[in-house]
């Protein structure tokens, strides 16, 4: 079995209702995610996974120094960002994109699907 | 080279894909099995010269390169416990049946011709892993440096590996969907084959054969798609007329072939699947062409070439695939109905310079229209343009019967 990340992207800019056009819009792709993570733990995929708050609560730390040094904001100042992502556990390739077709669908948004070289 | 190296590098190429497909599945690894082939072909070169070619060149290449690959998987595991971790995966069973046709180069075929890689990566490691071109072939053959595909590949097989794109037909369910990029690469693989693109062989028929025998078995594992039948009559309907096409060293075109030299079994069998898909009534991309080598091979002459059939065709493919290349080929029909003029016009209005069967579908209309000076430029535009060695000679022989 491999570990795939699947992440999540969308606009760093978000609307009162996060990443969608309107509160029913949220609330649905809220229901459909929140069944998608259901039948990932059912199916015995599930490893970890949940929703992020925007990109401009981000700290970056960089501790190679002598001492530590904090810079507010995201590593990379960009218009998308990662929202939420899963860490799936799965058989190969195929199986983690059939995953991330169906976690794309659910949340609304684009998934990009990474393989993990390990885990530790 | 010697003559007997080339004998050898010959049989090699000749086993290459089916070599390399046994080995993936073997051990799982593209960069094993390479390693292992290239080592099995230093073992032949040594050997074979002295005690002649075994009487299975292909089976004394597996085992031998089997063994190597073995070998390097036991040094590797004292060397790299990651390795180690890697290769307890790897798979010497026999393989077992994964649907209703097992073969390992189709297997190959789906993971080279899998959506999550670079379309170009697709066709260029189908290329080198089922068809054993070199990557110096391939790089021309997509007109890149040789270090740009080679780089290409080499990031192709490592996300194979490190993603896990797994080595298996597809569930019948997912096969209809993964089954264009397929068919696609096999196209193209025959076509490089059938008309080189370096100056090399002018026709390579390990490649149009390779591309034949792994359609023959697409559509075994797929006899409801119609597509599958249009690609394979497409192909055995052009593959008839491989032996007509090439005379001395100079490609033929199609209305100066000698009919008698055409294989009268493939074009019944290529007949045969354009019925079947026209009775499916799904028409696409391939059953088109595929009836159009139908038509082309039903005239017992040239003259008698219904080319309003061809040129309706045509029609009815430039309104799936709108593509300049598609006009060119219906400009080449209209020719023939509405005479040179009418075609030229179209022709012109095309945006391929600088691609070899734009240049020559001009200087032939130009021919035919008496313009002598402005055909003889395209005639050299033609030439300049292509590397086949078979085609170069036609077009100067064209060019040179030009006053």
């Amino acid at each position: 079995m491999a570990h795939y990340l699947l992440s999540v992207h969308g606009p760093v800019e978000r609307s009162e209702f996060g990443d969608y056009g309107s509160k029913e819009e949220m609330e649905a792709a809220f229901a459909a995610t929140g069944a998608f993570n259901d039948q990932l733990r059912a199916d015995g995929y599930w490893v970890f996974g949940g929703g992020l708050e925007p990109a401009t609560t981000a700290t970056v730390v960089d501790g190679q120094g002598e001492k530590p040094v904090m810079t507010d904001g995201p590593y990379l100042e960009t218009k998308e960002a990662i929202g939420g992502f899963w860490v799936v556990e799965a058989p190969d390739l195929d199986v983690a994109l059939r995953l991330a077709a169906e976690g794309s669908q659910a949340c609304r948004g684009k998934v990009e699907v990474r393989p993990f070289e390990g885990l530790a | 080279m010697h003559p007997e190296a080339a004998a050898v590098e010959r049989v090699f190429r000749e086993e290459y894909g089916r070599l390399i497909a046994s080995l993936v599945r073997r051990f799982g690894d593209i960069d094993v099995a390479e390693e292992a082939a290239g080592e099995a072909l230093v073992a032949a070169l040594e050997k074979w010269p002295s005690s002649g070619v075994p009487p299975n060149p292909g089976g004394w290449l597996t085992v031998t390169a089997g063994n190597r690959a073995i070998d390097r998987i036991r040094r590797e595991k004292q060397r790299d416990a990651k390795h180690q971790a890697a290769f307890m995966d790897h798979d010497d069973t026999p393989h077992e049946p994964t649907g209703p046709v097992e073969d390992d180069r189709l297997r190959l075929l789906f993971t080279c011709c899998h959506p999550a890689l670079d379309p170009e990566a697709r066709i260029a490691l189908t290329l080198r892993l089922l068809g054993g071109l070199t990557v110096a072939e391939i790089a021309q053959a997509f007109l890149v440096p040789e270090t740009t595909m080679a780089q290409r590949i080499t990031r192709a097989k490592k996300k194979i590996a490190a993603a896990r794109v797994p080595y298996r037909v597809p569930a019948a369910a997912d096969l209809p969907e993964r089954l264009g990029g397929v068919l696609a690469v096999l196209f193209l693989v025959f076509n490089e084959g059938y008309l080189a693109t370096g100056d090399g062989d002018p026709v390579r028929t390990e490649l149009t054969a390779e591309a034949v025998r792994l359609t023959r078995i697409l559509r075994q594992l797929l006899p409801d798609e119609p597509e599958v039948a249009g690609l394979l009559g497409l192909l055995v309907l052009t593959d008839a007329r491989r032996a007509a096409r090439v005379r001395s060293g100079q490609l033929v075109p199609l209305h100066e072939q000698d009919r008698a030299g055409w294989d009268r079994s493939l074009i019944a069998e290529g007949h045969g699947l354009v019925r079947q898909c026209l009775a499916v009534d799904r028409p696409g991309r391939y059953q088109i062409l595929a009836a159009i080598n139908a038509v082309h091979t039903d005239a017992p002459n040239a003259g008698d070439t219904d080319w309003s059939q061809v040129v309706a065709l045509y029609d009815q493919l430039a309104r799936l695939d709108p593509s300049p290349i598609v006009a060119l080929n219906r400009a080449v029909a209209v020719a023939e109905l509405d005479g040179p003029d009418v075609a030229l016009a179209l022709v012109d209005r095309l945006p391929l310079a600088g691609y070899h069967a734009w240049h020559a579908a001009r200087a032939d209309l130009l021919r035919r229209l008496g313009r002598s000076g402005e055909a003889k430029q395209e005639y050299d535009a033609a030439v300049a343009a292509t590397q086949n060695s078979a085609e170069r000679a036609y077009l100067t022989r064209k060019r040179d019967e030009l006053v």
